[in-house]
């Protein structure tokens, strides 16, 4: 492992090919994010942005090519310890039975979290106002949220977790222009309190212009 | 024969036969459209049963350890290869990894209670062997048909919550272990069932051939509770292996789902 060479990078994927039910989508495909990256990726529907997120996220068998987080290649680092770092949100959230509360603190009780990411009450509830939500909405039943508030959670999730990268699939699809923006606010300020970057996909062209720093398109 | 059942003549075999008609009859009022499969079933079970009455008896006389052993693996295969055919989905290896777990179920529990509990002397005495075997295999094929239905079925069907929790870091266990235990707790609830009405609903069927050969109610109900221990337990070592095998199939050691090794099936009965 060289850190010298690696040592600006936070995640480097180099030569990556996708193909969907034996039609290939894309190849020979290489990204590089540093610290503080926002990189949105634009391509028509189809075209495998979130296949891009999901190799990156390694949810597939990757095809070819190789990946670096923080200078170490992928096969040294343990799967549940990748996820941690490079954290997708996908856009179909999933809920368990119960309260907001206890789909936030699930997570927390895996092996790959449990001596690492304490229960932060006092933050989420931060996160909350931040989103115009009220502190009861830690109570409410999950399964009957709204899509928007689905996004909310699901984000929350995921910040509470402190991935160095994140991977946010469509993540404000569903949510008010207003939400949209305190959602783009609260993630710069998340991106500047560490050594951290996001990789976007959106249909919603003026958020990838108003957010992002670097543009990728997919063929 | 003299304390026996009374015997069964082939005039009086036709006379349940037609006992059928019933739900041939039903079928056709009500358009169940289960006419064929009735006769088709009821053709089976009596060939197959006619079959096996002439086996066995020639089976009994010759007191072969190998020709029980053939048979009772030959048994086990066709158990493990039906409770496959009933499911909606497979997956290469189905039929091996089905096959290992009910032989490997079968073989332990039928042969602790032989050798341990009843006692047999020899192991191989046919006429204990083969029934006791045949009960629990029995068991063993509806279990594994539901369980491994079960689970491939909820991991289908809650696919985005699993690779939501594998997204967040879990492992394919962490992922995985409330569909896993459902599939075995489905599995096992009818058997559970069964035994909580037993006696007050059902006279199981071993026990009621036990009566009408003359035995004594009281030390047939003892092998039933034998026999229900034995399934019990067979069915859930069985449907516990089964279940976990087929999990790690269905993920990868890179916590990844692979339910793309899922081949749908064009069976429409189900378990």
């Amino acid at each position: 492992m060289s850190t010298s060479e690696h040592g600006t990078s936070l995640l480097s994927a180099i030569g990556l090919q996708c193909s969907h039910q034996a039609r290939p989508l894309w190849s020979h495909l290489d990204l590089n994010l540093k610290p503080g990256d926002r990189l949105g990726l634009v391509a028509p529907s189809g075209a495998g942005k979130t296949l891009l997120l999901r190799a990156l996220a390694q949810l597939d068998p990757l095809q070819t090519g190789e990946l670096r987080c923080q200078g170490r290649r992928a096969e040294e680092i343990s799967m549940p310890r990748w996820r941690s770092t490079v954290m997708l949100v996908p856009q179909r959230c999933a809920v368990m039975p119960g309260s907001v509360e206890q789909n936030l603190r699930s997570p927390l009780q895996w092996q790959e979290h449990r001596q690492r990411h304490p229960w932060d009450r006092n933050r989420v509830l931060d996160w909350l106002e931040q989103l115009s939500r009220p502190a009861e909405f830690l109570d409410w039943d999950a399964e009957q949220l709204s899509g928007g508030e689905l996004q909310v959670l699901n984000l929350i999730r995921a910040l509470q977790l402190e991935p160095a990268i994140l991977l946010l699939d469509e993540c404000s699809a569903s949510l008010d222009h207003a939400t949209t923006l305190a959602l783009e606010a609260l993630l710069e300020q998340w991106l500047q309190a560490g050594s951290r970057a996001c990789v976007l996909t959106s249909h919603d062209s003026g958020q990838i212009q108003r957010f992002c720093n670097r543009v990728l398109e997919l063929p | 024969m003299s304390p026996g059942a009374l015997p069964i003549s082939n005039l009086q075999l036709a006379g349940a036969a037609a006992l059928i008609l019933i739900n041939i009859g039903l079928s056709s009022v009500l358009k169940l459209g289960l006419g064929r499969p009735l006769l088709l079933a009821s053709l089976r079970m009596v060939v197959q049963l006619l079959l096996i009455g002439q086996v066995l008896q020639w089976l009994f006389q010759q007191q072969n350890p190998g020709l029980i052993l053939a048979l009772s693996l030959l048994m086990a295969l066709i158990a493990s290869l039906s409770a496959v055919q009933r499911t909606r989905h497979r997956f290469s290896g189905v039929y091996w990894q089905s096959f290992l777990s009910t032989t490997a179920a079968a073989a332990l529990v039928t042969g602790v209670t032989m050798n341990g509990i009843i006692q047999v002397r020899p192991w191989s005495t046919a006429q204990y062997w083969i029934p006791l075997l045949g009960m629990v295999l029995g068991n063993i094929l509806n279990a594994i048909s539901l369980g491994l239905d079960t689970l491939m079925e909820r991991m289908l069907s809650q696919r985005n919550s699993l690779e939501c929790w594998l997204a967040l870091g879990a492992t394919r266990w962490e992922a995985c272990r409330p569909i896993v235990r459902e599939a075995i707790r489905v599995a096992m609830i009818p058997t559970i069932n069964s035994m909580m009405v037993m006696g007050l609903v059902s006279l199981p069927g071993m026990m009621t051939g036990q009566i009408l050969e003359g035995a004594s109610p009281a030390n047939a109900v003892r092998y039933q509770i034998v026999i229900l221990f034995m399934i019990a337990s067979a069915t859930a070592l069985g449907v516990t292996s089964i279940v976990a095998l087929a999990y790690r199939q269905l993920t990868s050691q890179q916590h990844q789902l692979r339910l793309d090794r899922l081949i749908r099936t064009s069976t429409t009965s189900r378990p």
